[in-house]
């Protein structure tokens, strides 16, 4: 099947103009399919970690979500053990105006302010209400472990 | 009478009034005629009042219907908002049909309003396609020139045939209807019905509609769909969440579907619906589980736990506290000296007491299976019905061709077995509901009542097992008896129905709504 317009050319400007603290690059035997990484935002207990996901367009892009999961171990309450992100943009507010760039800027985020309130991982979640410095603490002890290259 | 009074009315003057006069003598006689109707009524009513405790108030609307009251309620606001009826329809969607809150709100704060459903700019002129000049979509980035582009009041242009896939996709696969957003990123403005239909082909508009009614009736809490499979119909009963612990409104569709609006199951009258929910719960889990447990195990006389035994002597060692007893007397097997294997201490006292602490533990299993046995059996009968009811109408024709007898005249076959179906429905609920009753004054009336209902069934049951020839001579007979079920379904229902509003069960269980 030949790539739509709108995936070669959102493609393109990922690649002419890229979002600082994140990177993008379709496989080459599959174009709907990127390695991506993110960076940890400032301030965040995710600082200074890069983690790593993959990105998936499926064939109703962008009528449907791009599926997205953290590749990289990474302790937060809306990230579950296999990397499944908890996010709305991701499911029922997606729009079809929404892009790889957008979404992936949501889920920087994401990591910027984590919402236990709405969580995935029901025990991460759990201790970040409870005790939320020690919660904040495991996340740097795992970036530091997990996400440093 | 209508056309008698237009008539007087219009020739209203002083001329007339002897004739008026006459004319009053009229509404007397029809009123004496009335009240001899009454009297017909209320002849009736010693047998069959019109409305019993345990019954609730309902009407069964078809789509149709529901089609108009949703029309209606929409042209009734939009005269008093000074909407567009698409408008007022996304509006009334919004507050979930509370008509007084829309209207209180929208007078309050109608710029706020507007903007929560994304209809905050202005509203004039009717939805259009358009080609603009250097236009690029941004969903599939076409840019080619003459594209057909649509866009709401919101702005957020996309081409047609993206806007199409988009509709069409919400619409079929999702269910959306009443809710579909503009598929511009973070607006919240709501797909009108006069842009759905611009753009949308037909065969979809037809589900768009279905779909919405059927978020109507979701929303409203005073209706909800029958659950019958293919039915159509949607009842419309006053009862709510808070008064499901006084009442088990069992409403009766068109469909011939008796469910109860409270919790969409069957029937379950007199059961109130929580009741209901932890019974079936605990049917799912235990029933089961429990009859194998009650047929194969016994219980560690210590420690409560239970025990398979699956071969081997009689000298048990509990995995779990390590304690040692007989299996077959339970006593402790340091008692049973030498001799081992052959238990024959039966009266010993360790024996005894440890052969009673079982009992007593086992009592509420048994208890258990005590009700559950019997309402299965009902269920089971009951589900035996379908098939009594095809022999039924099998025993009809065989008899009108036998007996000669009309076919108005072997309806009391079909009568016995309605009966019969709706008193085993009924039946079977009452030993889930006394499963969870404590003793109190009013048990022992129920339980009679339960058993004069039970009797009275299965005396009409084993009626519907004579062969046919025997049927006409037992016509009598089989009609009062069916008469004498219903009765005593009825006597049933009104008292429990009755305490139950009056709060005058009580149960072992807490009832949460």
């Amino acid at each position: 099947m030949a790539l739509p317009k709108r995936i070669i050319k959102e493609t393109e400007r990922l690649m002419a103009e890229p979002v600082p603290g994140i990177t993008a690059v379709p496989h080459e035997e599959n174009l709907r399919y990127f390695d991506v990484t993110v960076d940890g935002p400032s301030q965040s207990p995710y600082e200074g970690g890069t983690f790593k996901l993959e990105l998936f367009l499926p064939d109703d892009y962008p009528m449907t979500p791009p599926k997205v999961r953290f590749l990289t171990k990474i302790y937060h309450p809306n990230i579950d053990r296999l990397g499944r992100i908890c996010l709305d943009v991701l499911k029922s507010n997606w729009s079809p105006a929404l892009q790889i760039r957008t979404i992936l800027l949501s889920i920087q985020a994401l990591l910027g302010a984590p919402n236990p309130d709405d969580p995935l991982a029901n025990d991460v979640a759990q201790r970040w209400k409870e005790d939320q410095n020690a919660a904040i603490q495991t996340a740097r002890e795992w970036t530091a472990q997990y996400a440093k290259v | 009478m209508d056309s008698d009074d237009e008539f007087h009315s219009g020739q209203s003057s002083d001329d007339f009034m002897i004739d008026d006069d006459s004319d009053t003598g009229l509404p007397e006689d029809d009123s004496d005629i009335d009240e001899v109707d009454i009297g017909f009524e209320s002849q009736e009513k010693i047998t069959k009042p019109g409305r019993k405790s345990y019954e609730v108030e309902f009407k069964v609307y078809s789509p149709q219907d529901i089609q108009s009251y949703q029309d209606k309620q929409i042209d009734e606001v939009s005269t008093i908002l000074g909407q567009p009826p698409e408008i007022t329809a996304i509006l009334l969607r919004h507050m979930r049909w509370n008509k007084e809150r829309l209207i209180e709100q929208y007078m309050d704060a109608q710029e706020q309003m507007l903007e929560n459903v994304g209809l905050d700019q202005d509203i004039a002129g009717p939805p259009r396609i358009e080609t603009k000049k250097n236009f690029m979509c941004d969903i599939c980035c076409d840019d080619q020139p003459g594209l057909e582009t649509f866009a709401m009041k919101c702005g957020h242009r996309f081409c047609v045939p993206c806007y199409k896939h988009y509709l069409s996709r919400k619409i079929k696969e999702e269910g959306e209807a009443a809710r579909i957003r503009c598929p511009g990123e973070d607006c919240n403005r709501i797909v009108d019905s006069k842009s759905l239909d611009l753009l949308v082909a037909t065969d979809l508009k037809e589900r768009y509609q279905e779909l919405l009614t059927r978020t109507y009736v979701d929303d409203k809490e005073n209706l909800k769909w029958c659950p019958a499979p293919n039915c159509v119909y949607a009842v419309d009963c006053g009862v709510k969440q808070r008064d499901l612990l006084k009442i088990v409104p069992t409403v009766h569709c068109d469909c011939g579907h008796n469910f109860c609006f409270g919790c969409t199951l069957t029937d379950h009258q007199p059961a109130p619906c929580a009741l209901v929910r932890k019974w079936l719960k605990k049917c799912e889990d235990d029933s089961e589980t429990a009859n194998w447990i009650s047929a194969n195990t016994k219980e560690c006389p210590k420690c409560r736990s239970t025990i398979e035994k699956n071969g081997g002597c009689n000298h048990m060692t509990c995995r779990k506290c390590r304690h040692e007893f007989c299996w077959m007397c339970m006593g402790v097997w340091s008692e049973h000296g030498t001799s081992w294997y052959s238990c024959n201490r039966y009266e010993e006292k360790s024996g005894s007491d440890a052969r009673d602490a079982q009992a007593k533990s086992r009592q509420s299993l048994e208890r258990y299976l005590h009700y559950y046995n019997r309402y299965a059996n009902h269920e089971q009968s009951a589900k035996l019905d379908k098939d009594i009811y095809i022999k039924t109408e099998k025993k009809m024709s065989q008899l009108q061709n036998s007996s000669g007898m009309s076919w108005i005249e072997v309806q009391f076959l079909e009568e016995a077995s309605r009966a019969l179906q709706q008193c085993r429905q009924t039946l079977k609920w009452t030993y889930a509901f006394a499963f969870y009753l404590a003793r109190n004054n009013q048990t022992e009336i129920f339980e009679d009542n339960q058993k004069d209902l039970e009797m009275a069934v299965e005396n009409l049951s084993e009626m519907f097992e004579k062969p046919v020839d025997q049927l006409a001579k037992l016509k009598v007979d089989m009609l009062d008896k069916t008469t004498y079920c219903n009765k005593r379904r009825v006597i049933l229902l009104s008292d429990t129905a009755d305490n139950l509003k009056a709060g005058k069960w009580e149960f072992n269980v807490e009832l949460t709504g």
